[in-house]
C-alpha cells in the first residue's frame, strides 16, 4: 500500500514536470542564469547519481570498474546509448568469469 | 484529413521503434535493479508504465527501498526530471496548429530525452498523431522490458542478472560522456557533482541518498550557471 502512495507521487510528479510547460509556455526564459542552470542540472543529476554508485551497481567492484570503463571509453567515442549501456553489462558479465 | 492522420501515426511509429528497442534493454535493467530492491514485478512494471524515465524512476526505487519520506520524493523527481520541462519549453515552440489542449495534455506525458531528441530533429511542425505514434512505440518497449527483467531477473543466472545492475549507469555515462568532452564547462559541472557525491557517499553518512543527489546537483550546476553562462538559446537543450 505504501508504495502504491510512492508509485502515485512519482507519476504525478513526473508528469506535471512535463505537462506545464509544454501545454502553458510559449516565451523565452530571460534570466541567463536560471537558463544556464537548468542546462547543467541532467548531467550533474546523472553524474552524482552515477559516482560512486555504479562501482556498487554489480555486487563486485572489480566487475564494475571493469564495465565502468569499458562504458566510459564507448561513450568517450560516441557510440550510441544502447552500445554503451549493453557492452558495460557484457564486460562486467566476462570480467566476473575471471574474479 | 484521416488518412494524413494515419500517416503521421505511422511514421511517428517507425520513427520510435530504435527508441523502442533501446528502452527494451534499459528496462531490463530497471526491472532486475527493482525487484533486487524488494519491489514486485507489477510495481516495477506500475512504475515503468506511469514514469517513463529512467533516471528518475532508479532514484525512487532508491527512495522506496530506503523507506524516504514522500517530501523526498517529490524532491528527487523535481529536481531529476525538471529537464523535461526545459524540453516541453523547447518543443512547445514547434507545435502544428492541430495540436490544441487536450493534445499537449496527452502527448506530455511521452516527453522522455530520446523521444525530445527524435522530435527536436524534425524540418516539419510536430503533429499529435506523430508523437502518439512515437511514444507509444517507446513505451511499449519500455514497459515490456520492465516486466521481462523484473520477472526473468529471479530465473537469469545471478552472474548475469547482477551484471545488468550496470546497464542503466552505462546508458548515463553515454549522455553525459560525449557532452563533457564538447564542453570544458560540462566536464566541470560533472566532476563537481561527481566529487560531491563521492563525499556524501563515504564522508557526510547521515545524508540520505535522495537528498545527497539533489544537493550535489544544484551545487555543481550553480556553480556552471555562475562560470559558464550558457550563450545562445539554442544550446540550452541539446542534450
Amino acid at each position: 500500500m505504501k508504495t502504491a502512495v510512492y508509485i502515485f507521487v512519482m507519476a504525478a510528479v513526473t508528469y506535471l514536470i512535463r505537462m506545464i510547460p509544454f501545454t502553458f509556455f510559449n516565451k523565452k526564459i530571460k534570466s541567463k542564469f536560471i537558463r544556464s542552470f537548468l542546462y547543467y542540472i541532467p548531467y550533474a543529476v546523472l553524474s552524482a547519481m552515477t559516482i560512486p554508485a555504479i562501482f556498487y551497481s554489480t555486487g563486485n567492484i572489480a566487475t564494475a570498474v571493469i564495465g565502468t570503463l569499458t562504458a566510459v571509453i564507448l561513450a568517450f567515442f560516441n557510440f550510441p546509448l544502447i552500445v554503451v549501456a549493453v557492452a558495460a553489462a557484457l564486460a562486467a558479465f566476462i570480467s566476473g568469469f575471471f574474479m | 484529413m484521416k488518412s494524413s492522420l494515419k500517416s503521421d501515426f505511422i511514421r511517428g511509429i517507425l520513427h520510435g521503434i530504435p527508441i523502442a528497442l533501446g528502452y527494451l534493454s534499459v528496462s531490463f535493467g530497471f526491472g532486475i535493479t527493482a525487484v533486487a530492491s524488494g519491489l514486485s514485478v507489477g510495481e516495477a512494471s506500475a512504475i515503468s508504465a506511469s514514469n517513463v524515465t529512467s533516471a528518475g524512476q532508479a532514484a525512487g526505487v532508491d527512495i522506496i527501498a530506503a523507506g524516504g519520506t514522500i517530501i523526498e520524493m517529490i524532491l528527487v523527481q523535481l529536481t531529476i526530471n525538471i529537464r523535461y520541462s526545459l524540453m516541453g519549453i523547447s518543443l512547445s515552440q514547434k507545435l502544428d496548429k492541430s495540436f490544441t489542449l487536450p493534445h499537449r495534455l496527452i502527448a506530455s506525458f511521452g516527453i522522455t530525452d530520446e523521444i525530445f531528441a527524435v522530435c527536436s530533429a524534425q524540418p516539419k511542425p510536430l503533429t499529435p498523431f506523430y508523437m502518439y505514434g512515437m511514444i507509444l512505440i517507446a513505451i511499449l518497449g519500455w514497459i515490456l522490458g520492465t516486466f521481462l527483467g523484473a520477472s526473468a531477473g529471479q530465473l537469469l543466472p545471478a552472474a548475469i542478472s547482477s551484471a545488468l545492475g550496470i546497464v542503466l549507469y552505462g546508458m548515463f555515462l553515454a549522455i553525459i560522456i560525449p557532452p563533457s568532452r564538447k564542453h570544458k564547462s560540462v566536464l566541470c559541472v560533472v566532476i563537481i557533482a561527481a566529487l560531491a557525491s563521492i563525499l556524501f557517499k563515504y564522508v557526510l553518512t547521515a545524508v540520505s541518498t535522495g537528498f545527497a543527489v539533489i544537493i550535489c546537483a544544484i551545487a555543481a550546476s550553480a556553480v556552471g550557471a555562475l562560470l559558464f553562462p550558457v550563450k545562445d538559446d539554442t544550446e540550452e537543450v541539446n542534450e
